[in-house]
């Protein structure tokens, strides 16, 4: 790979990012798309974020966890406790309780995943469910986050322009982390932690700093979320969540990236779109669940990645960026 | 220089090559021993292994073979005795750690990362060569591109040992059973061992690929001038690379020394190499 034709494929990553960005604000400006819809593409943004990290854990280290929701809510209330409580104003404010809840959320998956990760399979599957609902329990039961009566009065400050820098940066970040040398220490765990730690890899180590990474953006689209909604409750956060983003994962495939955009996409709009259906969408879910796994049991993109430079490389040049 | 294999006897018990004895061994094993339960898997295990030598390790199927190779990896602790490795008791490490220090094995039943390519697998096993920091891979700084570009260089050179350059792209699990073995052997190497453990390098290969590996355990004993242990039931093997050989038979060590005299001893034969093993 050369740097010229490398630079080319930044540049052009670069102003697609954007030009996708002025296109939809363009559209929602002339009405072309309703307030309705546009709202509808906040929560669009931040289940892509839950799906992507995610499948950092489930798709890329290779481990079933099964309390996502848990650090999303750990974000959503130290965010909102800190545009609460925090002396910061505005936008400079809101970007710092993102980036406390995130880092919240982060700290969360450190002591999770410790003693979580040196079990594995089953046994990490059941203490990261068990970890969701004490989160959950524990927001029941504090008073100064409102208890079972919500958290209410959190400025509605997250907006489309928000959602979006997040969605680009958690997706620019969990990508070159993949493509890194770090990122396949990760993959080597899920393909064979004993070789893996013949080879030298620290995989204890590699496993937690796996799992703090999918909680810190986790964390962030929890933010996101509370700053959307303006008022949490902690049965938001339940298994529900947790299964519901799992099941975007599942379908999008497990270690692929484009997959999980696309399916946590899909999941979100189509019952949107067919209102008819919104009371049904959890069997709508489980419908596509079953039908996928038996067409397509690796989900619906496998491992596959969208690259720029698949498009344009010369035929037979393999070394994709 | 690696022409004279006449073997040393040491005061300990061990044997080195002249061209090894005037240095510290690089393992040191004393009186390992490890129990499963109440099976006493291995006893009393002694062995020292000169910097730059090819020792075999054979014997019956569940004498022990795979096991001390799980012992010196830190994946099993021993019930008895130690594992001195250049030096440094292994004791309590992890793995990985035992890795670091210059151990770098391959599997019996081979453990590929089968999922991605060749050259990932060899870039996995260049880890802690590969020596860019978080943030320099998160931004895509110039040192991630620097530093990948010498590991893909540094993993093509490895593979091309074997002439693997044009698998390289190619998923580990899509190569035929003796290119794995070969891939596991290269990803070992990656690792900048001082002591390689091949565990049945030539299991499922044809006599003509057995015949080439023989030449690449030789050629890369010479050229990285480290250290091989290799356990092997193909004697032509066996009795054609390693200088010294020790032989396993329920846990124990029945016998040591040279090719000649393993390939002579009634006890070996009797256990395990049957009458008739002349090549
Ligand atoms: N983790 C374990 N738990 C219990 N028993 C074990 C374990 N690992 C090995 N053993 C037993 O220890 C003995 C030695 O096994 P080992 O795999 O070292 O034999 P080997 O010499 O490598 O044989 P082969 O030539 O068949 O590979 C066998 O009886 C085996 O069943
Ligand atoms: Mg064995």
């Amino acid at each position: 790979m050369n740097t010229k034709r490398t630079a080319f494929y930044y540049l052009l990553a670069a102003l697609l990012t954007v030009g996708f960005y002025f296109v939809l604000t363009g559209l929602i400006r002339a009405g072309v798309i309703g307030k309705y819809h546009a709202d509808m593409l906040i929560p669009v943004g931040f289940y892509i974020m839950l799906a992507v990290s995610l499948n950092l854990t489930c798709g890329f280290l290779g481990q079933l966890p099964l309390g996502h929701a848990g650090f999303m809510a750990v974000g959503a209330y130290t965010s909102a406790l800190a545009t609460r409580y925090l002396p910061f104003e505005g936008a400079l404010g809101f970007w710092i309780a993102l980036l406390l809840g995130a880092l919240m959320a982060a700290a969360f998956g450190v002591v999770v995943g410790l003693p979580a990760l040196r079990l594995s399979g089953d046994y990490l599957a059941i203490i990261t469910l068990g970890f969701g609902e004490i989160i959950k329990g524990i927001l029941l039961n504090l008073n100064f986050t409102g208890g079972a009566r919500g958290f209410k009065g959190i400025p509605k400050q997250t907006d489309l322009t928000t959602v979006y820098i997040c969605l680009v940066l958690t997706l620019f970040f969990i990508r070159t982390l993949i493509n890194s040398r770090f990122g396949r220490a990760i993959i080597s765990i899920r393909e064979n932690e004993i070789a893996a730690e013949s080879c030298g890899i620290h995989t204890t180590f590699y496993k937690t700093m796996t799992f703090s990474i999918a909680a810190f953006f986790a964390g962030l689209a929890g933010g996101l979320y509370a700053h959307y909604i303006g008022v949490l409750y902690p049965t938001t956060f339940g298994f529900d969540t947790s299964i519901e983003i799992l099941v975007m994962v599942v379908l999008g495939g497990m270690g692929s990236i484009t997959g999980s955009v696309i399916s946590a996409a899909t999941l979100r709009l189509l019952p949107e779109m067919l209102r008819a259906f919104l009371d049904y969408r959890m069997v709508i879910y489980s419908l596509l669940l079953i039908v996928v796994m038996i067409f397509r049991p690796t989900g619906l993109m496998g491992r596959y990645e969208f690259r720029l430079s698949k498009i344009f490389a010369p035929k037979g040049d393999k070394s994709h960026v | 220089m690696f022409d004279d294999t006449k073997l040393y006897p040491l005061p300990s018990g061990g044997y080195l090559t002249a061209r090894d004895l005037d240095k510290p061994p690089i393992l040191d094993i004393r009186y390992l021993g490890i129990d499963f339960g109440g099976l006493r898997a291995l006893t009393d295990f002694n062995l020292i292994v000169g910097r730059s030598e090819i020792t075999g390790l054979i014997g019956p199927n569940g004498a022990g073979k795979t096991t001390v190779f799980n012992l010196i990896t830190n994946v099993y602790q021993p019930t008895r005795g130690s594992i001195i490795l250049d030096g440094v008791d292994t004791k309590g490490m992890s793995t990985h750690q035992v890795s670091r220090l210059g151990v770098a094995r391959t599997f019996q039943n081979i453990r590929l990362f089968k999922d991605i390519s060749v050259i990932d697998n060899v870039k996995i096993g260049l880890h802690h060569e590969t020596r860019y920091q978080m943030p320099e891979a998160l931004l895509r700084l110039p040192g991630y591109f620097k530093r990948e570009k010498v590991a893909d260089q540094r993993a093509l050179e490895l593979l091309s040992i074997f002439d693997m350059e044009s698998l390289a792209y190619k998923p580990a699990g899509s190569l035929s059973y003796g290119a794995q073995r070969r891939l596991e052997i290269v990803r070992a190497l990656a690792t900048n061992p001082s002591v390689l453990l091949l565990d049945e390098p030539a299991a499922g290969m044809n006599p003509s690929e057995t015949g080439e590996l023989m030449e690449n355990i030789l050629h890369i004993r010479n050229t990285f001038n480290i250290a091989i242990v290799l356990i092997e039931h193909d004697m032509s093997l066996v009795m054609g690379v390693c200088e010294g050989i020790a032989v396993l038979n329920y846990g124990k060590i029945i016998a040591k020394g040279t090719p000649e005299e393993i390939r002579q001893n009634p006890e070996v034969i009797e256990a395990y190499l049957g009458k008739g093993v002349r090549e």
